[in-house]
């Protein structure tokens, strides 16, 4: 883990590392649907324009072909906007892809509100809550550029269906080369006493901000990554819970079924404590821009540090 | 048909339109150009003198309805609403910004003026069926005018759509195709043809018309056309240009969804007066 100031797109990372795997593993063909460019998909065709398709404007069909691919035997990369890669053709994902538990890796960008300026239409706030309720689906979101190589290279050794969200901005690079990454484990960025923020993908920059506030009101926040939704790491949240007795989730998604809830079912079944979940409040978004739209929906520093307080107040009560 | 000084009037809005649709894209700094002004012409001749409505009371139940299905191209639909009077014209600036009335894709919740909501592909041609079917219901008189893109048209809800309202006779439902031969990773006809539209619109039985989408006697013609159609839905598969008024953005790929510098605004601009 370190510091650093060199902010980098987990989507380039994935057009970058779709090229060097595509090089010695030929059984890869990446599909997209008119937002290649966009989704740095496009990088992969560049390369290997007898490997990379793009589909035309229809998702749902580029769903069905993934799947026919993936039947033979082909490792299936399909990629778009968060909002059409699971919102247009989810039911061809539950029944060509889920269902039949193929090997196709779902990798979308523009996930979250931080899309910006083009509006509610295209901010995907329920992703992660329609693919996490397909049984068969695993579902990673990195924190970083370097981590979304590391998964991208971990899916790959897996021939189950993936869902991988990704951003559309430049995000800090928070781990290293050397930081672990083994797929269902989460995290610990930071280890703490009196309450565990718990954050997923390009939140942890603001969850790690919150941690450094509240150290100076001798708050100790542990501070955990956790990059796999699904299955999401029981284990972990059992001992942070028990540790801290007090959650905070973070997650640039709705509150309704995303990482918030998953953390929260966890706790439920495991060891009740108060959790309290950062994330949007059960609305669509608009038009802004990125860090305008963090403040308006309330997922900033300050809105994290509060909560900590919030939940911490609730403990043992 | 258009007398000459009907023609004028329709020119010179036109100009103020696509300027006004290049400066607000400036100032939002995001957007889409390039579909806005192929959009444009089909979208001022439909607010003057085509469809009925009444600014004062946008939700007036009488009124003809419009689905702008590629909803990207809404700045060029803002800017026409504005200049109509369906809200103040100092609003455009705020275009693409927190709290705007004026979303980056349709909104119908937040813009008077706005019949339905859109911004993902394929899905307002349905809307604009619900609409044209409701007419039907309630015995109304209204016309439901839809664009869809050329792009678009690869989203199989658009075919679903067409076969609903054929099987439907919805011939109170016109639709343009704005035929710009452009998507945004290239070429329309390279990425997803051959294109054969007409016949694919007349083999799902159709109403068919082909014209020039920049000529305003055609758009007119058609429009009337459509209207003495006793049966058939109708699609005027409009020939227009990507980036229309604007030399550089003409035809260019890289103005689907990149937004005019400062000195490319005034190049626009003085360009568009000299139309
Ligand atoms: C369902 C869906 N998929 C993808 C997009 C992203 N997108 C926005 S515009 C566009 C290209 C549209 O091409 P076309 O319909 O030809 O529009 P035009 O050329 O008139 O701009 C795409 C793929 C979208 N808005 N909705
Ligand atoms: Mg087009």
């Amino acid at each position: 883990m370190k510091e650093n100031t060199v902010n980098k797109g987990t989507r380039d990372a994935y057009g970058e590392i779709l090229v060097e795997l595509g090089k010695d593993n030929k059984n890869i063909v990446v599909l997209d649907a008119d937002l290649g460019s966009s989704t740095r998909a496009k990088k992969f065709g560049d390369s290997y324009p007898e490997r990379f398709f793009n589909v035309g404007i229809a998702e749902q069909n580029m769903m069905g072909i993934a799947a026919g691919l993936a039947c033979t035997g082909k490792t299936v990369f399909a990629s778009t906007f968060a909002i059409f890669a699971t919102g247009r053709p989810w039911e061809q994902i539950r029944n060509s892809i889920c269902f039949s538990k193929l090997n196709v890796k779902i990798v979308a960008t523009h996930g979250g509100i931080t899309v910006g300026e083009d509006g509610g239409s295209h901010q995907s706030v329920e992703d992660i809550s329609l693919m996490r309720s397909l049984p068969n689906m695993n579902i990673i979101i990195p924190c970083d550029y370097i981590e979304t190589k590391k998964a991208i290279r971990e899916i790959i050794k897996i021939k189950e269906p993936y869902y991988v969200r990704l951003g559309r901005a430049k995000y800090p690079i928070i781990t290293s080369d050397d930081t672990p990454f083994e797929f269902g484990k989460g995290i610990v960025f930071k280890e703490g006493n009196d309450v565990s923020l718990i954050s997923t993908g390009t939140m942890i920059d603001f969850s790690l901000k919150a941690a450094e506030e509240l150290a100076k009101n001798n708050i100790s926040a542990e501070v955990i990554h956790l990059h796999t939704i699904k299955p999401i790491d029981e284990q972990l949240i059992l001992a942070t819970s028990v540790k801290t007795g007090a959650i905070v989730t973070i997650e640039e998604h709705s509150i309704i079924g995303g990482l918030g809830s998953a953390v929260s079912e966890s706790v439920c079944a495991n060891h009740p404590v108060p959790v309290e979940r950062i994330g949007i409040q059960d609305k669509f978004g608009r038009s802004g821009t990125p860090s305008e739209l963090i403040k308006a929906y309330n997922l900033d520093v300050p809105d994290i540090c509060a909560a900590a307080r919030k939940v911490i107040n609730k403990k043992g009560s | 048909m258009l007398s000459n000084e009907k023609l004028n009037e329709l020119k010179t809005f036109s100009q103020k339109v696509r300027k006004k649709i290049v400066q607000i894209l400036g100032l939002a700094g995001s957007g889409h150009p390039g579909g806005s002004l192929s959009s444009a012409d089909i979208i001022v001749a439909l607010y003057s003198g085509i469809m009925k409505y009444d600014p004062l009371k946008p939700r007036m139940a009488e009124r003809d309805r419009f689905v702008l299905s590629k909803g990207h191209a809404c700045p060029a639909l803002y800017v026409v609403l504005a200049f109509k009077g369906f809200f103040p014209v100092e609003d455009l600036d705020t275009l693409r910004k927190l709290g705007s009335h004026l979303q980056g894709h349709p909104d119908m919740k937040s813009t008077p003026g706005i019949d339905m909501s859109a911004g993902s592909l394929g899905q307002g041609l349905s809307a604009a069926c619900g609409i044209a079917l409701a007419g039907k219901i309630d015995d109304k008189e209204y016309f439901t005018y839809c664009i869809i893109g050329d792009g678009e048209s690869q989203e199989g809800q658009v075919w679903e759509a067409a076969m609903f309202a054929a099987h439907n006779k919805l011939n109170n439902l016109i639709v343009f195709l704005d035929f710009n031969k452009l998507q945004i990773e290239g070429k329309v006809k390279d990425i997803i043809g051959p294109l054969n539209f007409q016949d694919k619109w007349q083999s799902f039985g159709w109403h068919v018309q082909v014209i020039n989408g920049h000529s305003y006697e055609h758009i007119f013609q058609a429009v009337s056309a459509a209207k003495q159609e006793k049966e058939k839905p109708s699609i005027i598969i409009s020939n227009t240009i990507k980036g229309k008024g604007v030399s550089f953005m003409e035809g260019n790929l890289s103005f689907h969804g990149a937004t005019p510098t400062e000195e490319e605004i005034q190049k626009a601009i003085e360009e568009i007066n000299g139309i």
